[in-house]
């Protein structure tokens, strides 16, 4: 029970939250745009891997850090027009497009990974984001290190749960992108376009959802090498359900799953030796699941989500 | 009044497969005119106001529209864009409303830059707020339209439209979900935005309506448009013989004497989400041999009354009883099994499993009946003569038994379940909005199977938004309002509408 507490009160257990929740809070936002906008995108796990792979790639080209950052976007981007172009005009199935995004995003960033480096057992590293270590601010109690010993790319992911809060609740883009996940015949009946809308809102969320992945390159671990996403973006796609949509909320979320994980890692070793390794590794899991329960029968569905609309049929 | 054309339709034809929408339809719209579009559903009234609002791209033929100037031009076809910018504005059957929305916002959306960093909500507001001072159109604006009463949620679609500038309004049967007052009043205001300048098209097929608000009538009949008249010309029954191409026969009803009771709810309470699916205390009989309907303005209670007697919902207290048998708790099976037929407001949602085929949804209550099953196994050949027997009786025409219900139109769909109904020999038979969207035959046919199944003894309960509908069938009238219903004796319209908006008459 101590040890728990403990655990709780440590520094270097908060540092470590918001550190997990970084990539979930750029996957999650930009999730939860694609979903206002009415889309479902399960693109989001190769679109993870697509920014991670293309953000890492272009630094160790030489287009320097935030080059890097620009380049993940891009390349979200596109595979967000990819999803985009298949379910909003020709109205295919969201579920099906998005799984075959993700299975090409992944392949595609692996087979680049492999062209460029075809010989290497051991890829090469990059020089990542340091912790911006403000002075003064890093030197305030507790909260100077939990958040301004954190990388730049943590500072961004916090700025745009902002932004996209802001743009979703106080801009006229937001009003209509709300308008047209929830009955998109009131955007065309304004003379708005239904498709436009949407495909610039998925393309925005897809390029959120790369600077998720790039964190894991550019910031967490330096390098790139398989399997490094591992479930994130699925994660992302159970918080927004349990963010209603809603992204204070959606910060909430990520920040909680990412305590459930440093949780866990601190907890093996205090108690590592009664219990088996992979109970830890399911508890943040488990408990999101039980999160998601509580959450989602509360949940508030954008109404249009997963219809496809087709102009001229009414 | 000066005559000045503002808006020409020239030989507007449209065609979806084999189906001719429209064909050819001339029509004019003159500034300060109120013109009633007359016609039977499937007529083409709604086809051809999309193509002018730029929803569907006609097949052939143009639309002129008068600028600010007064000069005939040309309009873009196919562009929402370019009929809002031309000053015409279209308020749907089907509201175009997010609700996740407030009502400002919706009537903001697609006016402001969506570039702009930041909104100037309040001046735009105070715009809105004149305009509703100015037409006599009020809306709560800062309240989630989710949240609004249908009539509501009609007058934040006019706003909308008045905020774009429209000139030309086009309303699609604005009153199919109003109380005779709110429509009145909505007459009223349209009156007033008239003398604006405004001019109105308005679709309906309620004649009264019609003749007593519109300044002239066009009919349209299969597409083509087959009259046009100044409404002080016009005569109801010369009317009604254009939109069918033959004399309406009218439903004649005899007085019988009811016999025993069939359905009996005694202090029946529900108490729903929220107040538009609640009863209250409902008590009431229906007897053999009598039609009983129930006249309210949509969701104040009807779906909450119609899911508890289909045994979809179960009452919190009260009994019901048919035929002296407690159905309170019943299932819905039950239900079907206590000889209750059921005729459901959503023909196509709840009335039917459109992927299945036709023959299979005409069994579809009766699955355990031995005729159509053996231990289980469907007997094919058993349910194809049945579907082909009752395809011929109730003239469900379409592309076969065989074909997946959801490719019949509305009226077919509607005799589909008439068949299933009555072939069943119900005692009690719910008929939820029976003949809402259903053209004036398919209409005619719903009527007089009902008749028929009530001088063979069956007890009817109508449920109908359509107050002429239940003065034409009903025996005896009850009125619905706010989950409570109470009987009336008068037949007089102005007095149950009063009573159906909730004023004591």
């Amino acid at each position: 029970m101590i040890d728990i507490l403990h655990i709780l009160i440590s520094e270097s257990f908060w540092i470590a939250s918001l550190r997990i929740a970084t990539p979930l809070i750029f996957g999650v936002l930009g999730a939860l745009l694609c979903e206002k906008s009415g889309v479902l995108n399960l693109g989001i796990e190769g679109i993870f891997v697509a920014g991670a792979m293309a953000g890492w790639i272009a630094v160790w080209l030489g287009a320097g850090l935030w080059g890097g950052v620009l380049v993940a976007a891009g390349a979200g981007a596109f595979f967000g027009l990819i999803h985009a172009i298949l379910t909003v005009p020709l109205g295919l199935s969201q579920h099906v497009s998005g799984l075959g995004v993700t299975m090409f995003a992944t392949s595609v960033s692996y087979f680049i990974y492999r062209t460029a480096l075809p010989d290497t057992t051991s890829p090469p590293r990059i020089e990542p984001f340091q912790a911006l270590d403000i002075p003064i601010l890093s030197d305030l109690p507790f909260i100077g290190p939990v958040l301004f010993q954190q990388t730049a790319m943590t500072m961004l992911a916090l700025i745009m749960v902002g932004v996209v809060w802001y743009v979703l609740d106080r801009t006229a883009l937001g009003v209509a992108i709300k308008a047209v996940g929830d009955n998109p015949d009131s955007v065309d009946a304004q003379g708005l376009s239904v498709y436009g809308l949407r495909i610039g809102t998925i393309m925005a969320g897809s390029a959120l959802m790369a600077l998720g992945g790039a964190f894991l390159t550019m910031s967490a671990f330096s390098s790139f090498f398989f399997g490094m996403v591992n479930g994130r973006g699925w994660i992302c796609i159970a918080l927004v359900i349990f963010a209603s949509w809603r992204p204070g909320k959606a910060l909430l979320g990520a920040l909680l799953f990412g305590a459930f994980d440093a949780f866990q890692v601190r907890l093996q070793t205090e108690v590592g030796a009664f219990v088996p390794g992979q109970v830890f590794l399911m508890a943040p899991y488990i408990l999101s699941i039980f999160a998601l329960v509580i959450a989602a029968r509360r949940a508030d569905y954008p109404r249009a989500l997963l219809t496809p609309w087709f102009k001229g049929q009414r | 009044m000066t005559q000045q054309k503002i808006l020409s339709l020239n030989r507007l034809s449209k065609q979806f497969g084999t189906v001719v929408a429209n064909d050819a339809v001339d029509l004019d719209l003159h500034k300060g005119e109120v013109l009633a579009l007359l016609g039977e559903n499937g007529a083409g009234k709604t086809t051809l106001m999309n193509m002018l609002f730029g929803h569907y791209l006609p097949d052939s033929g143009s639309i002129d529209v008068a600028g600010e100037d007064g000069v005939m031009q040309p309009l873009a076809l196919g562009h929402p864009q370019a009929a809002l910018r031309a000053g015409i504005g279209m308020v749907h059957q089907h509201f175009t409303l997010a609700e996740n929305l407030s009502a400002l916002d919706n009537i903001l959306l697609g006016s402001e830059k969506l570039k702009s960093l930041r909104r100037d909500r309040a001046r735009l507001r105070a715009r809105v707020e004149g305009i509703m001072a100015r037409s006599g159109l009020t809306a709560p604006l800062d309240e989630l339209v989710g949240k609004l009463s249908v009539g509501e949620r009609q007058r934040v679609e006019i706003l909308k439209a008045l905020f774009r500038d429209a000139r030309i309004l086009v309303l699609d049967e604005p009153t199919a979900v109003l109380t005779p007052q709110e429509a009145d009043t909505l007459f009223e205001n349209i009156g007033m935005m008239t003398k604006d300048g405004l001019s109105v098209i308005f679709i309906s097929h309620k004649l009264r309506e019609v003749l007593a608000f519109s300044s002239r009538i066009a009919v349209l009949r299969h597409g083509v448009k087959v009259g046009e008249m100044a409404t002080s010309d016009a005569d109801q029954k010369a009317i009604a013989r254009m939109m069918v191409g033959a004399d309406t026969p009218e439903a004649s009803r005899e007085i019988i004497a009811p016999g025993a009771p069939v359905l009996k709810m005694k202090g029946v309470s529900l108490k729903g989400q929220s107040d538009r699916d609640t009863l209250t205390d409902v008590s009431l009989t229906v007897h053999a041999n009598e039609i009983v309907g129930i006249a309210g303005v949509s969701g104040n209670g009807q779906s909450a009354l119609a899911a508890a007697l289909s045994g979809m919902r179960h009452p919190d207290s009260g009994t019901i009883t048919v035929e002296g048998v407690d159905v309170t708790r019943a299932e819905p099976l039950a239900m079907i099994r206590a000889h209750v037929g059921r005729i459901p407001e959503d023909r196509h949602h709840d009335g039917m499993v459109g992927a299945m085929s036709v023959a299979e949804n005409m069994v579809i209550e009766r699955l355990w009946d031995d005729e159509f099953q053996s231990r289980g196994f469907l007997k094919n050949e058993a349910i194809a003569s049945h579907a082909e027997r009752l395809s011929k009786a109730y003239d469900v025409r379409g592309p076969g038994i065989e074909a997946k219900a959801q490719l019949l139109s509305g009226g077919n769909i509607q005799k589909l379940i008439l068949a299933r109904v009555f072939e069943q020999n119900p005692r009690l038979i719910l008929a939820n909005q029976p003949v809402r969207g259903l053209d004036m035959g398919a209409a005619e046919e719903v009527r007089r199977r009902l008749l028929e199944a009530r001088d063979g003894g069956a007890g009817v309960m109508l449920i109908s938004e359509d107050l002429d509908e239940i003065l034409g069938l009903a025996d005896r009238i009850l009125v619905i309002h706010s989950g409570e219903v109470h009987e009336i004796m008068t037949r007089d319209r102005s007095q149950i509408g009063l009573m159906m908006a909730g004023e004591p008459a």
